[in-house]
């Protein structure tokens, strides 16, 4: 056993305190849930064996900490077992009253015996005070045998209580031990006298009982004894399995909480909670009644997300609402216009829109209140939640199916739990109850389609305006200039956004100065950086998925929350966040009751500094209290009314300031806040007013400027003010929906107050006051720079002498201007490195270096505040050569595609060369550059990235590699997918992606098969099965927490992370996402390097950092912060001649770099000479470092974070207060500080093994193999390890058909024949988990339900979510329904299945997908490629598609029915399938239900194709040559 | 950028030259405007770079080049004539004889023809004369403050323009008659009509302008009371003291420096008589040009003009490559051989030659002796060395020989002596990075300061002093 020695001193719950950039605050987690649960309400043991079985066949899905065996945590829920407790407390003497007459409490004491006893007393004190009868303590039995180091060192004392009912009513019971713990638990958080964090108490009911720990699914049937004993029954049981990114998970954190188990995470937790604790001012409630002022805060601070949830579901299940009442108020499903659904549901989910914002995030939950036992899906169903009912009435859901096997015979039905939907058991009276019969219930029981259609309140319904005064030219000068509206935003944010509807596109990286480095008056909004989702929780798809999202909401007063009432609706409802001028004026002349406006001047005296700024703030702060004290609804912030003397306060700073104020004042849910602001223009500004509580914006300048430039003619297309301003409009709206998305939030409302944001360069005293929560961690300006900087602007708008500019500023942020803000590349670095690297000229090199690393006239990187501290010195010559330092380099993933083919073969030559890698970005990569050249210089890159659009990712690219790198984020656009514009779509390039040319390429934002860090696991097992040889690594962006996110990667098993910073490069990424998005490097690096060695797992992961790196110095920086590897992009597209045009996206490239047009293309000058010599150059820069800081080696040098010595910028008036100490908090001595040893993958158990044995006569003679096996869920991705070998073998083309033969009996695991390549063919009878056929590459799959199965196979799930994700080529044929999400960008391979949930299709550019059976909403969306066929009996799926890129046609011509009819025959030949053989049996009838679904974009292409065959042009092969024109 | 795709759709058009033996006959500029419709076609062509070198590097005067292209593209030139005067006090002058390091610099210059930046320029300018759109911007306030500007070359107007319109009170005291300096008496008309002076100057005079030609500060108005009268005190004089030429036969008749040939033909072209004993006349002479550069090629056209029956041009330095060497990257400027209009219209130019001596009977030079060099191919302390190729002595018939080697530094008379200024090693006056020399209210901008150099710097330097002064005068 390996033993990890703790780094850092925890508290006795095992919880490290923050140190350095590490805080376990950050934490996320994931998991594997389930619940078995029978029918007709018997207890038995045998079920809670089964529970038990369950979580261990979900042991996959969770985590060990860095000892190896300590679990994240596992838990189980069950109903109390009676008679074992009786018996058990009677031995302990105590006699417990007849059942429901008492209640037992599972409870975590601290280990210590005095506190603990403590503890104990507290119990009995308030328990009597509250009217209850301590029975008595029971030791619960534990056998910590086999407990992990970590779990061990923090091992509470656990113990059982037992109490009586006493004088409490039998009704109010569960309510009354709610109260009873709630106080005890209050009492003591509160003491300050001693550790008492291990004090916990998992259950207190009278009906269910917690069972949990720090532990794995095997280790908790042995640490309970208890669990073996025959009388421990129950009726079901809820078990969860758990995963947390924070290595250091603690007992209490462990599921099931006491109502909820849950897989996902609460992404919009801030605003859920700060929300809550406003609301909980107008809390009243005759059931709680003065019990209420005990319980609060409802919401414990320092839980996980799943804890605070519980949190508040509990208080509205005891407050009254019932458990599905209670969960679709928190989890509601997406009911936008394109849902079907009746009108009752819309209302009730419209009324509760109104009372409370989702709980926003990916969730599979198991809910239970002791009668009801449910689970349900969030809108977006992105955690997996299967479903078995037997005949016997069991029921067994679980995150995957096989989870307990079930003979075929006794199935009565499997499912799937789909998006939104929620199922019940109901114990009492023994049945399921469907999602629509318990919604229809719910959405019923108040008449809330009246109470919303009479009682919320519409702007058109108020009283309209005159026609609104327009603003002068020069009115509108003044005002620009006062709100530092620069030229460069006119032309490329709002001219753009206003002509095309959408935010402008741009290309590079950035390289200007951050907000707190710039020498320029920034605007408050500048000093924030949008965080994303990575790993933890997917983002969501804005474009092709925007159906689950919404920007509807309210704005007024929210009552109580725990009542209800038609008031309750009677606020604004707004369609989404943004008001005209003229909305605004109808909101300020209301009549309405219910619209009680209040205007606040967001203005502070002309000349005044920090302290006039904050005294404006206070004033208005408490104004708006007051106001909202007498009655208001509504607070209109306003600047309106700046003149000469007054200077506008930055409208975030106000909107904040306020926000906070309210929250503390208890008042934040009786007004909305709208912002009036000529300061907003850019889609960021909008998000960040609403990310600290706007509910709505008016941009009266952005909208005033957008009219003056259509008037005058200087948008793009000749527009109408009017139209123009819709068009702005809209681009703010889609905007604000991207933004949403790249968090993986749906709604605007759940995102109101949420604070997604990390302020970078920003006080403490500033953040604490206004911005209350928010991450800043290297500290900054303070409210007099904010002030100096706003009294700048002013100044411009009303300048003391001389006259009004009629220019504004430069700006200079994205396109370099002399007067604008300051970047690293400059015409004058640019052209010293390319002359260095052409040259060879070292000298000129260190001129190049100087130029960037010298920032003492203006720092422009965090690193430049870096001094090296003199170690010391030794000789150059001792220092490691210039080739084992280029070992550690690699080029940033750039595509074949955004980069040209020159550019990118001359990239892999040349760090072929250096023994450093390359990488081929997501675009796959030409098979004929596996081949070594001539001269042996090698043009395949070393790295091989699997990102999310999967284009070319198959089972032979993935072996030619010797790392594969799993893109989670990418620097310039986190939390978005790519994107390669049609225009670059060339033939050549549509060959490799295996798409169609010349039509625009998007990778989805999420990877579907990473929806959570269980996944990323399942990922980096998948590609280590297909090729054990090769390296995994995962790309993060710098973020806060991104640590914890690293540590979570370590614990997947992946060999290397790379923590990129935000300011990388890209082809195409919207402005927002370059500028906004993610944090630098050496922040997000150093976080990762702490959590790392805090959390034991710093020793077997590489950590790899790139964005703008491009001196020695930097990279040294990066190395003693922690980083071995390095990477570069920019600076090497430098060298190949790029000199910063930024319109890679343009595909306009003037050196032929990033462009594949033919004649620009000739224009490339670059060599692998260039790109060569600058690596050198660079390592040579880093040895001379290495010698002045007395490093021979780099590996002495890693992490030696002792040697940075910070240094402010004392000279420059904003910079001054930065500080980056944090980031150099020394590690302690004894933590490793490196990789020093290899993951343990364990492959050797893979079943994959055994069929490379079975396939050995096929390998050594060429002769077919067929056997027969069985097959369980834990059998993970079969097939590929074999698939890998074939292709290393034989390569694309593999065996012949049908060579390797393999029939499974099973329910089969996720990733079941993944990569699966030609000549194998893997049959399941059973069922199959997620993922199945993933990257399939030519291999043939098939799927069949246990032949003495029952049910029908059309209507019953047989395999998971995802199929087909990324197949290539091959053939699959599913006897049964498919899950969500079928054939995502699948590129080639043909597809038989009987029925698919949403999103089939989706993304798909080649194949034939064949759906027998229904199909669910948003069916081919983004579908530029291939064709399905659906047979459609009942017409539905024109209302089910998306239909942006595809047109629905009859099948009709001989072709298409010839081509359908084979695969139905197919299909029959290979499962036997009773659908398949009705539909051929009466095949005339049959055919014309089908619908052919083609996408325009490929029909166009292969109408061209088939002209060109009768057109009689013979030199040119048709599929080149007819692609030539777009 | 309007036209992404406009440097591949159109080529480079540069507007037709009048032919040579037409544009001999006469001064006027012989530089057509191109068509609308072609302009927009140039202007296109500007890529709207990341990083525009041609205005972060290239342009001395730092012109929004990218900005008002795009403009200009799209038919508002109004906002490109706000854009051009926001860097630019004196467009139409640098549009005229700017040797347009912007367009060495231009991106698209690094594999095809750079954008007609200096031609666009130009246009944009007279549209906005044309259009009445250049008009006096008088200060809403006036800070009661005076600054004397001595030296009215395009380093003090640009000063002057940028001071008066900040609300100071400006006199700018010029030795000569008429004011305009070098641009008056230095360029030949046939490069910059000196209408198109005369008319900004109607502007300047407008915003308040004082103008005191005729007085030579130092010897007509002591310099202590134009430090007393004046709340700052700004020098762009120039560097009037040319390079000499320190050979035997130098004091012959006929052997002249270039600017007094140049200032000479320009008076006269104003109307001004010049007395027949000090008239230095080409026609009907072998003329020999001294020195390479821009004021070299202006006596070659001046000299045709006059009817030299042949004008030679000696340079000391060796003949330069066609293309840029690998050393001479973009966006430097290019080391490469070029042909100004005055060198088409007619001359040899000898490279790698060194003159010993004017020889003359009479007193009046009749040839020169000249020295074949040999420049040594590697750089010495940033320097290339030369020596002199034996036996390659060889003689040149001139009658006149003019001097254009270039100029050495300041003319350091009654004003730099009596306010003790202190000068650099080249002879030139001191200053600080907001132009202020060491006596505290004394600036310095221009030539005098850094050196003879392009007119566009010593607008760029104008308008920086300006902005030292008024941070002076302000105190902030």
């Amino acid at each position: 056993m390996i033993v990890t020695t703790r780094t850092a001193p925890h508290n006795a719950a095992g919880m490290p305190p923050p140190w350095g950039l590490y805080d376990p605050a950050y934490e996320h987690d994931s998991c594997g849930v389930g619940f078995v649960a029978q029918l007709d309400g018997t207890a038995t043991h045998a079920l809670l064996d089964k529970a038990v079985h369950v979580l261990v066949n979900l042991e996959h899905r969770g985590a060990v900490g860095g000892d190896k065996s300590t679990g994240d945590g596992a838990g189980l829920l069950m109903q109390i077992p009676d008679a074992f407790l009786r018996d058990e407390f009677q031995a302990c003497g105590v006699a417990l009253p007849v059942r429901g007459d008492y209640a037992i409490g599972t409870v975590f004491l601290p280990a210590d015996p005095a506190r603990a006893q403590r503890c104990q007393r507290t119990f009995a004190t308030i328990i009597a005070a509250e009217g209850g009868e301590l029975l008595g303590w029971r030791d619960v039995p534990v056998v910590p045998d086999g407990l992990g180091v970590m779990a061990l060192s923090t091992l509470p004392l656990i113990k059982q209580i037992a109490l009586g009912r006493g004088a409490i009513a039998p009704d109010a019971f569960e309510r009354k031990l709610y109260v009873i713990r709630r106080r005890i638990e209050k009492e003591v958080a509160a003491w300050r006298d001693g550790d008492y964090s291990q004090f916990y108490i998992p259950s207190l009911s009278s009906v269910t009982v917690v069972y949990k720990g720090m532990l794995t699914g095997t280790q908790l049937l042995t640490f309970f004894p208890d669990f073996q004993d025959a009388r421990f029954i129950s009726a079901f049981a809820i078990v969860h399995q758990r995963f947390s990114t924070n290595t250091l998970p603690t007992w209490s954190l462990a599921q099931p909480f006491r109502h909820v188990a849950h897989n996902g995470e609460i992404n919009t937790l801030r605003g859920n909670a700060n929300r809550m604790r406003a609301l909980s001012a107008l809390f009243a409630s005759p059931l709680l009644g003065e019990d209420l002022e005990k319980i609060k805060p409802i919401i414990v601070e320092g839980g996980s997300d799943s804890a605070m949830f519980d949190n508040a579901l509990e208080l509205l299940i005891m407050a009254g609402r019932s458990l599905p009442h209670a969960a679709m108020m928190m989890v509601p499903e997406a009911w936008g216009s394109k849902y079907l659904m009746s009108e009752d549901k819309r209302a009730f989910y419209e009324y509760h829109a109104a009372i409370m914002e989702p709980w926003d995030g990916p969730a599979a939950m198991v809910i239970t209140d002791g009668r009801y036992i449910g689970a349900l899906l969030d809108r977006n169903g992105l955690r997996p939640a299967r479903y078995t009912v037997t005949r016997d009435g069991l029921i067994v859901m679980a995150s995957e199916t096989g989870a307990l096997e079930i003979p075929g015979e006794n199935i009565l039905k499997r499912g799937r739990l789909q998006p939104g939907k929620m199922f019940l058991v109901d114990l009492q009276q023994h049945r399921i109850v469907s999602d629509a019969e318990i919604k229809a219930t719910i959405s019923r029981q108040q008449p809330y389609r009246r109470w919303v259609r009479e009682n919320a309140i519409t702007l058109r319904g108020l009283f309209a305006p005159s026609d609104m005064p327009k603003t002068s030219p020069a009115a509108l000068l003044r005002a620009q200039h006062a709100f530092g509206y620069t030229e460069e935003e006119l032309k490329l944010i709002i001219a753009p956004m206003a002509s095309q509807g959408q935010e402008p596109i741009g290309s590079m990286g950035n390289d200007a100065a951050l907000a707190v480095f710039s020498k320029r008056a920034r605007s408050v909004f500048d000093y924030f950086k949008q965080l994303f989702a990575q790993v933890t929780n997917p983002p969501i798809d804005p474009l092709r998925e925007e159906l689950v999202m919404s920007l509807m909401s309210f704005i007024g007063r929210v009552g109580n929350i725990l009542d209800e009432t038609p008031v309750h609706c009677r606020q604004l409802k707004l369609s989404h966040p943004l008001l005209t001028p003229d909305d605004l004026a109808r909101l300020r002349n209301a009549k309405h009751p219910d619209i009680v406006v209040h205007e606040l001047a967001m203005l502070f005296p002309a000349h005044g500094g920090g302290e006039a700024l904050a005294a404006a703030l206070d004033a208005l702060c408490v104004q708006g209290a007051a106001a909202v004290r007498n009655g208001a609804t509504i607070l209109i912030l306003t600047d309106r009314a700046l003149d000469a003397a007054h200077v506008p306060i930055p409208a975030l700073l106000a909107t904040a300031g306020l926000h906070h104020h309210l929250i503390r004042e208890g008042l934040r849910t009786m007004a909305g806040i709208v912002v009036e602001t000529g300061e907003a223009r850019e889609v960021n500004h909008f998000c960040l007013l609403i990310g600290y509580g706007a509910s709505a914006i008016c941009p009266y300048l952005a909208l005033a400027t957008v009219c003056d430039l259509a008037e005058q003619g200087l948008l793009e297309n000749p527009l109408e003010a009017e139209a123009a301003a819709d068009l702005y409009i809209t681009a703010v709206k889609k905007g604000i929906l991207k933004t949403l998305s790249r968090m993986g939030i749906s709604t605007v409302r759940s995102y109101r107050g949420a604070q997604i944001f990390e302020a970078l360069g920003i006080h403490k005293a500033v953040i604490d006051r206004y911005f209350t929560g928010t991450a800043s961690r290297i500290g900054g300006i303070g409210l007099e720079e904010i002030a100096h900087e706003a009294q700048l602007r002013h100044q411009r708008g009303f300048p003391t002498r001389g006259t009004l500019d009629p220019l504004l500023d430069t700006g200079g942020e994205y396109l370099a201007r002399v007067d604008g803000e300051a970047h690293l590349w400059t015409p004058t670095t640019i052209y010293k490195l390319q002359l260095a690297t052409r040259a060879k000229d070292y000298q000129v090199f260190k001129e190049y270096t100087h130029g960037i690393d010298d920032q003492s006239k203006q720092h422009l990187t965090l690193r430049s505040l870096f001094d090296f501290k003199l170690g010391t010195q030794v000789p150059l010559d001792e220092v490691e050569p210039v080739e084992a330092i280029t070992k550690r380099f690699v080029t940033a993933a750039m595509s074949y595609g955004s980069i040209g083919k020159e550019t990118h073969e001359a990239i892999a030559i040349a760090l072929n060369r250096l023994g450093g890698r390359s990488n081929s970005g997501e675009g796959g990569e030409d098979p004929a550059r596996y081949v070594p050249l001539p001269n042996g210089d090698r043009r395949t890159s070393r790295i091989k990235q699997v990102a999310s659009g999967r284009f070319g990712v198959t089972a032979e690219y993935l072996v030619n590699a010797d790392e594969l790198q799993i893109k989670i984020a990418q620097g310039a656009k986190p939390g978005e997918g790519g994107q390669l514009p049609g225009h670059k779509v060339s033939p050549d390039i549509a060959r490799v992606r295996h798409t169609t040319p010349y039509v625009t390429l998007i990778s989805p934002p999420p990877h579907h098969d990473i929806y959570s860090i269980e996944d990323l696991q399942q990922l980096i097992y998948d590609l280590k099965m297909v090729n054990p040889r090769a390296n995994v690594s995962v790309k993060l962006v710098s973020e806060v927490g991104v640590g914890t996110i690293a540590a979570g990667v370590a614990k997947a098993k992946a060999d290397l992370v790379l923590i990129a910073g935000y300011d990388g490069g890209t082809g195409a990424s919207p402005l927002t996402s370059i500028k906004h998005c993610g944090l630098p490097w050496e922040l997000g690096l150093a976080e990762t390097h702490h959590a790392l060695i805090a959390n034991g797992l710093r020793d077997r992961i590489i950590v790899q950092a790139d964005g703008q790196m491009r001196t020695g110095r930097d990279i040294v920086i990066a190395a003693l912060l922690g980083a071995e590897q390095f990477g570069f992009g920019t600076a090497v597209l430098v060298t190949l001649g790029c000199i910063m045009m930024r319109k890679c996206h343009l595909n306009t490239c003037p050196v032929g770099v990033a462009t594949q047009d033919e004649t620009l293309r000739a224009r490339f000058t670059g060599s692998p000479d260039y790109v060569e010599c600058f690596l050198r150059f660079i390592a040579q820069d880093v040895r001379e470092h290495m010698a002045q800081l007395g490093f021979r080696t780099m590996d002495e040098m890693i992490g030696q974070v002792e040697l940075l010595d910070f240094r402010p910028a004392l000279d420059h008036w904003k910079t001054r207060g930065v500080d980056l100490q944090r980031l150099l908090a020394p590690p302690p001595a004894n933590g490793t500080r490196r990789c020093i040893r290899t993951q343990e993958h364990e492959l050797a158990k893979a079943l994959d093994v055994e069929l490379l044995a079975l396939a050995a006569p096929a390998f050594e003679h060429g002769t077919a193999v067929c056997c027969d096996l069985p097959i369980r869920n834990v059998n993970r991705t079969v097939g590929a390890m074999l698939s890998g070998e074939i292709t290393r073998r034989y390569g694309a083309q593999g065996l012949p058909p049908d060579t390797l033969r393999f029939n499974f009996t099973g329910s089969a695991g996720q990733s079941f024949g993944a990569f699966v390549t030609r000549g194998v063919t893997l049959r399941v009878e059973g069922d199959t988990n997620d993922y199945l056929g993933k990257g399939l590459s030519g291999g043939k799959l098939i799927v069949v339900p246990p032949r003495d199965a029952h049910f029908v196979p059309h209507e019953n799930i047989i395999t998971g979510n995802v199929a087909l994700y990324g197949a290539t080529a091959g053939e699959v044929y599913i006897y049964g329904m498919a899950g969500e999400r079928f054939a995502v960008r699948n590129s080639g391979a043909i597809a038989v299945v009987e029925g698919v949930g949403d999103h089939g299709c989706e993304y798909m550019t080649g194949g034939i997908v064949v759906v027998l059976g229904p199909t669910g909403v948003n069916f081919a969306a983004g579908m530029s490629g291939g064709i399905a066929y659906v047979y459609d009996d009942n017409e539905l799926l024109g209302m089910r598609s998306n239909l942006d890129m595809v047109d629905l046609e009859s099948v009709w011509t001989e072709r298409d029915k010839r081509q359908l009819h084979t695969l139905l025959e197919r299909h029959l030949q290979y499962t036997g399938s009773a659908r398949a053989r009705l539909l051929l049996d009466t095949w005339e009838t049959a055919y014309p239900l089908f619908v052919k679904v083609m996408p325009m974009d490929y029909k166009r292409a292969l109408e061209r194709i088939k002209q060109h065959e009768f057109s009689d042009d013979e030199a040119v092969s048709a599929s080149e040559e007819v692609f030539q024109t777009p | 950028m309007a036209k992404p795709t406009g440097f591949i759709e159109f080529p480079r058009v540069d507007p037709a030259k009048q032919n040579v033996a037409q544009r001999l006959t006469h001064y006027r500029e012989f530089e057509p405007l191109l068509p609308g419709d072609e302009l927009t076609r140039q202007a296109a062509r500007c890529m709207d770079c990341g990083i525009p070198a041609c205005h972060l590097y290239g342009c001395p005067v730092v012109n929004l080049i990218p900005d008002w292209n795009d403009m200009l593209y799209r038919g508002h030139w109004r906002r490109a004539l706000d854009l051009l005067h926001k860097t630019n006090n004196f467009p139409e002058v640098t549009g005229r004889v700017c040797p347009a390091p912007c367009e060495a610099a231009c991106v698209l210059a690094i594999n095809q023809p750079a954008v007609t930046i200096k031609q666009l320029e130009l246009q944009i300018i007279e549209r906005g004369f044309r259009e009445g759109w250049v008009v006096p911007q008088r200060p809403a306030l006036k800070t009661g403050k005076s600054v004397a500007i001595i030296g009215a070359g395009p380093a003090g107007l640009a000063a002057a323009q940028q001071l008066a319109r900040h609300g100071h009170t400006v006199v700018v005291f010029e030795k000569d008659d008429r004011i305009g300096g070098l641009l008056r008496y230095g360029i030949p008309d046939f490069k910059l009509e000196k209408w198109v002076l005369d008319r900004r100057l109607e502007q300047m005079l407008a915003e308040g302008v004082v103008f005191e030609p005729s007085v030579n500060v130092g010897r007509d108005l002591s310099v202590a009371l134009v430090r007393a009268r004046f709340d700052a005190l700004l020098i762009t004089t120039g560097a009037g003291v040319p390079r000499e030429l320190p050979v035997p036969g130098r004091q012959l008749t006929g052997v002249h420096c270039a600017m007094e040939f140049l200032a000479q033909n320009n008076r006269r072209l104003a109307g001004e008589t010049i007395p027949k004993s000090q008239g230095i006349s080409a026609k009907g002479k072998q003329v020999i040009v001294i020195g390479g550069g821009d004021t070299g090629s202006d006596c070659i056209g001046t000299s045709l003009r006059q009817g030299a029956i042949s004008v030679t041009q000696l340079e000391l330095l060796p003949k330069p490559p066609e293309q840029r060497v690998e050393r001479n990257p973009w966006p430097e400027w290019p080391g490469i051989l070029r042909t100004s209009s005055s060198q088409e219209e007619g001359c040899e130019r000898i490279w790698s030659v060194d003159t010993k001596e004017c020889i003359g009977t009479h007193g009046a030079v009749e040839k020169l002796r000249c020295v074949r060099l040999a420049w040594t191919a590697v750089e010495v302390a940033g320097r290339r060395t030369f020596k002199e190729v034996p036996n390659s002595h060889f003689e040149l018939p001139a009658q006149l020989v003019l001097l254009a080697m270039g100029f050495v530094h300041v003319e350091h008379g009654p004003l730099v002596e009596d306010l003790h200024l202190p000068l650099d090693a080249r002879g030139n006056i001191l200053a600080d990075e907001n132009h202020m020399t060491a006596v505290p209210g004394v600036f310095v901008a221009g030539d005098a300061h850094v050196g003879a150099s392009l007119v566009v710097r010593a607008i760029n330097f104008g308008r920086r002093a300006a902005a030292g002064v008024d941070a002076y005068l302000l105190g902030t």
